[in-house]
């Protein structure tokens, strides 16, 4: 059959996402929008005391790349430390997902943004300047530039 | 595979096919060869075509003019009398908001010209409001052109109304038929119109094969400088297969036509119940009742287009969605991605890329196509309403 705009990777995720939910407990929400198009795209995290990511999950209103890139970028996420957490890019789950259609890669930077947002409100939770993530995030880039 | 995607697109009728094989086999001479019979054949093989073309649209088969697509008789009925010499001087056109591309855009590209154009608002059923018309028309009106049947919407405007308006100001009506030509009446002369854009994969006949009605005493530009075609309308070798198939597209509708149309108005009406009883945050789009045979079309609260568009798809299901997300999935850029101005005109809330879906049926629709979209259409809500961070359990 002729192929269709998206991966086999993007449609399986699309079809069976992972961790599609809810964390009632959670300790850190981001939600970003794309005012392009209007997706939406909210993670909520279950950070323990060693900062590390015990569960993730994600709620998305959006087309078929915003709801693979969510489901992608959850799986990736599950165990990391906050420090790996902010190290991954939207590339890397373009990457994940064997590619985005050009028109879709907006999709991808909505969940690297929507992982900086829970990350700062999870700072914010536990008493610290958000802006930390920020700061973590341009040293990451700092290190991957030189 | 349920195919609900006939505005873009009919399955041709098999006889169709059989009438134009042949001149895409032996019978290929060149309509404008008049000295042996090959040419002639073909030659006679188009006028036939024009004879069955006219007769469904109530029109003299000197007045329909064959292109290669709606978008160029669209392209050729704005820019044709816009660049004639016979209007000189006037320099406003009137259209509505719910227009195809190839109108607005021919409109858009006109304003370089120094045509100015009023696009007239459309009420939440996506009907024109003829008041409106009437202050629009002024002295310097050149042209209105109006969609009788929206292929996003399925609305139907009340063509008759308008053509007599523009009547009695004076002024040109072209009439853009593409999606409602073979399934509904469309009558010249009923319509008063002057211009009327028709197209034969909208009803049963082949890709590439268009028409546009001039009444006699209107005078246009062609798009394309060349030979002697067309009357010099539209120079350049005829599609002589697609327009020996348009005819017959056009013979078995002026026959059929009314038959389908009860039994795709019946369909429509079952799903647009059943899709009403589903769920409180389903909204259909368009006017219920002056509507295309077999078109149902609506948004839904809290989930996106595209999603529901891929859903579909994956049960078998092939419709089409006018959220911005699957507007352009080829782009290079994600700027070129826009919510349906049709949408958008009707005050269906763009910003949120609402999750819109047209199935248009045609005659092969079967009951039982419509009871699986019946059946799966909850699920595949469901599914996406548990995802989405706007949907809270009603």
């Amino acid at each position: 059959m002729a192929k269709g705009p998206y991966s086999d990777k993007v449609m399986d995720h699309f079809m069976n996402p992972r961790n599609m939910g809810e964390i009632e407990d959670a300790n850190g929400v981001g939600e970003v929008g794309n005012p392009a198009c209007g997706d939406v795209m909210k993670l909520f995290f279950k950070i323990d005391d060693k900062g590390i990511i015990q569960d993730v999950k994600f709620k998305t209103f959006g087309c078929g790349a915003a709801i693979a890139s969510s489901s992608m970028a959850t799986e990736l996420l599950k165990g990391k430390s906050v420090e790996e957490v902010l190290e991954l890019t939207n590339n890397a789950i373009v990457e994940a997902l064997d590619g985005l259609p050009p028109a879709k890669i907006h999709c991808s930077v909505m969940a690297e943004e929507a992982i900086e947002a829970a990350l700062k409100d999870y700072y914010k939770r536990i008493g610290q300047d958000p802006s930390i993530v920020d700061e973590m995030k341009a040293k990451i880039k700092a290190k991957v530039k030189s | 595979m349920i195919y609900l995607d006939n505005v873009a697109g009919t399955k041709p009728d098999q006889r169709v096919i059989e009438k134009m094989l042949p001149f895409l086999t032996e019978k290929y001479g060149n309509p404008s060869a008049h000295f042996y019979p090959l040419g002639r054949e073909a030659f006679q093989a188009i006028n036939e075509a024009r004879e069955d073309v006219a007769n469904l649209i109530n029109a003299d088969a000197d007045e329909i003019v064959f292109t290669s697509c709606g978008t160029e008789s669209n392209n050729l009925a704005i820019k044709g009398v816009a660049n004639s010499f016979k209007y000189e001087g006037k320099k406003h056109i009137i259209i509505s908001e719910i227009e195809h591309f190839s109108i607005q855009n021919s409109c858009a590209k006109l304003g370089n010209q120094g045509y100015k154009t009023t696009k007239l608002k459309v009420d939440n059923n996506g009907k024109i409001d003829l008041d409106q018309l009437r202050k629009a028309i002024s002295d310097d009106t050149l042209i209105v052109s109006i969609i009788h049947a929206n292929p996003e919407i399925g609305v139907i405007q009340d063509i008759e109304e308008i053509g007599k308006i523009c009547k009695e100001k004076g002024v040109l009506f072209h009439v853009d038929a593409i999606a409602s030509t073979g399934h509904i009446e469309v009558d010249v002369k009923k319509f008063n119109c002057d211009l009327l854009s028709l197209s034969a994969q909208n009803f049963y006949g082949p890709r590439g094969a268009a028409a546009l009605y001039i009444k006699k005493g209107v005078n246009i530009s062609p798009l394309f400088d060349g030979g002697f075609q067309e009357n010099g309308y539209r120079s350049g070798s005829e599609n002589v297969p697609g327009i020996v198939g348009l005819g017959e597209a056009a013979r078995i509708a002026k026959l059929e036509m009314h038959q389908y149309a009860e039994k795709m108005t019946h369909l429509r009406d079952k799903l647009i119940k059943a899709l009403k009883g589903m769920f409180s945050f389903l909204h259909i789009t368009g006017d219920e009742k002056d509507r295309l045979p077999g078109h149902v079309s609506f948004w839904i609260e809290y989930i996106e287009g595209e999603s529901l568009l891929l859903w579909y798809s994956l049960k078998g299901i092939y419709a089409a969605s006018g959220s911005a997300c699957s507007s352009n999935i080829l782009a290079e850029d994600e700027e070129d991605l826009t919510a349906s101005h049709v949408l958008t005109a009707i005050g269906v809330p763009n910003d949120i890329c609402a999750g819109s879906i047209t199935f248009s049926m045609s005659k092969y629709t079967e009951e039982k196509d419509i009871d699986e979209v019946i059946k799966v259409t909850p699920e595949i809500v469901n599914r996406l309403c548990e995802m989405s961070p706007y949907y809270k359990k009603q």
